[in-house]
């Protein structure tokens, strides 16, 4: 699983930092997104992709890896 | 990254073999005796098609969306205008709707919006509204410590779930608490759907002149807060004073209707108020649950700005969607068995605090205020009930932001 961010379409609901705390965070000062982890470990995956699902804005893209259990 | 279940294509086949049915008008009235489920037809509608016609009260002929997966992709589809004067009122004919006042961002798209937005987010982060959670706690066993004093029966909205968010914003703000009865009057006037417009304008303009007022005062002397730290920025004082009484109003009556209606359902909800009581780790679950099976914000409104398709239908450029998540959140589509209230359930993906760019700035703040306030209260009094029958609790029909006027509650004395 790879992620990207887009940083312009980000309105800091917060819902990536609240659902995937290790992958995701949000900037201090601004309250963007900040990507921790682009690749995130097995253990994170299905929390990253939720997060993604659940970005308002879509502004966090999942490249590769459907969601769901994994073999 | 789309997860709602798609429409199988039996049901998508029964869909366009119904025929066609006359537009609705919006349906505002709830089953008597259930005060935490949305008006029935609503749910018919979602059955039928989740993508209504419907007329409104200028004679318009829009929409009305009631699932789920509708509901979420018009609120993430920027080609779905929020501006207000684009919009025909779903509720009631008061004529062409002006443009937002200044500061007000729910009514207004980018890049206006974004401009506004950009200065907020940063104030309102995951990690900022958690570094308040002390200060929630304090709050609420002050409030809890005046409420054992006093004994029950107590009216939990007054005692309890207006004063903890009301002190959190005002606080964030930088606006003094002394002041609240001011504008938690004006306000309660503004979103009162039966108020004239004579009196929502006066209450306007009373409040607008209470904020300019301790706009200038902040500009003159700048303090700690959020409204002392915008100061420093490109906004005018216009602007200011529009945004402090939005995040104002919002922060005043929605959290405050979270947790009284949050506390009424639970408390016709044993087994569940029970479940939470004995755990507390339940508590950020139970939050999102609430949110979901009680939806008090509701509806939003858009406008196609150009002609588009969804769901087998064609909006028009200029038509108006009115956006049901209270119907949203009950789709048995998106959450099995959804007029159950579970703690336990994933709600996640519910729309209660919206979604697309205009999804709730406060939320992270509210979800802080409602994980405290609400566990203890049932910890603080493990006998709490309602004080008077289910069926006498006054019901805020009519108000933008549903839940309770009053709840009586009382408990036993130890």
């Amino acid at each position: 699983m790879e992620l990207t961010i887009d940083r312009d379409r980000c309105v800091g609901a917060g819902m990536c930092a609240l659902t995937a705390p290790g992958v995701f965070d949000q900037d201090p000062d601004d309250g963007r997104v900040l990507l921790l982890d682009a690749e995130p470990q097995p253990g994170q995956v299905a929390a990253a992709h939720e997060a993604a699902g659940l970005c308002p804005a879509g502004a966090i893209t999942v490249i590769g890896d459907p969601p769901g259990p994994r073999p | 990254m789309h997860h709602e279940p798609q429409a199988t294509s039996s049901e998508t086949a029964a869909r366009e073999t119904a025929p066609p049915t006359e537009p609705v008008t919006l349906p505002t009235t709830r089953p008597t005796g259930c005060p935490f489920d949305p008006p029935a037809e609503l749910a018919q509608l979602r059955e039928r098609q989740p993508l209504s016609r419907m007329t409104y009260p200028d004679g318009h002929i829009g929409w009305l969306a009631t699932g789920h997966s509708v509901v979420r992709a018009v609120l993430a589809d920027p080609r779905f205008s929020s501006r207000q004067e684009l919009m025909h009122h779903p509720l009631a004919d008061i004529g062409e709707l002006p443009p937002a006042t200044v500061g007000d961002m729910t009514g207004i798209d980018a890049p206006e919006h974004t401009r506004y937005r950009r200065l907020l987010m940063g104030k309102f982060t995951v990690r900022r509204m958690r570094e308040l959670t002390e200060r929630v706690e304090q709050i609420t066993a002050e409030h809890l410590d005046a409420m054992e004093r006093q004994g029950g029966p107590v009216d939990l909205v007054e005692a309890y779930a207006q004063p903890i968010p009301a002190l959190m914003i005002c606080e964030l703000l930088g606006v003094p608490y002394a002041d609240r009865e001011i504008f938690q009057r004006h306000t309660t006037t503004l979103l009162t759907q039966s108020t004239d417009q004579e009196a929502q304008y006066a209450a306007l303009t009373a409040l607008q002149e209470y904020l300019h007022a301790l706009v200038l005062a902040k500009r003159a002397e700048p303090t700690d807060d959020l409204l002392g730290d915008l100061t420093t920025s490109d906004l005018t004082d216009e602007e200011l004073t529009g945004i402090g009484g939005l995040l104002l109003a919002a922060g005043l009556d929605t959290t405050a209707n979270m947790l009284a209606h949050g506390t009424f359902a639970l408390l016709s909800n044993p087994d569940q108020l029970a479940a939470l009581r004995s755990d507390p780790d339940l508590a950020d679950q139970a939050v999102e649950e609430l949110m979901r099976y009680l939806t008090v914000a509701d509806p939003a409104v858009r406008s196609a700005l150009e002609d588009i398709e969804l769901d087998g239908r064609l909006i028009k450029a200029g038509e108006t969607v009115t956006l049901s998540m209270q119907a949203a959140n009950r789709d048995p589509q998106k959450f099995p068995d959804p007029d159950t209230l579970d703690l336990r359930r994933k709600a996640t993906g519910h729309l209660g605090f919206g979604h697309g760019i205009h999804q709730c700035l406060g939320q992270q703040l509210a979800r802080v205020e409602m994980r405290v306030a609400l566990p203890a209260l049932l910890t603080r009094f493990p006998t709490l009930r309602l004080a008077v029958p289910a069926e006498e609790v006054p019901l805020r029909t009519g108000m933008n932001i549903y839940g309770v006027h009053r709840l009586p509650v009382t408990w036993d004395k130890e």
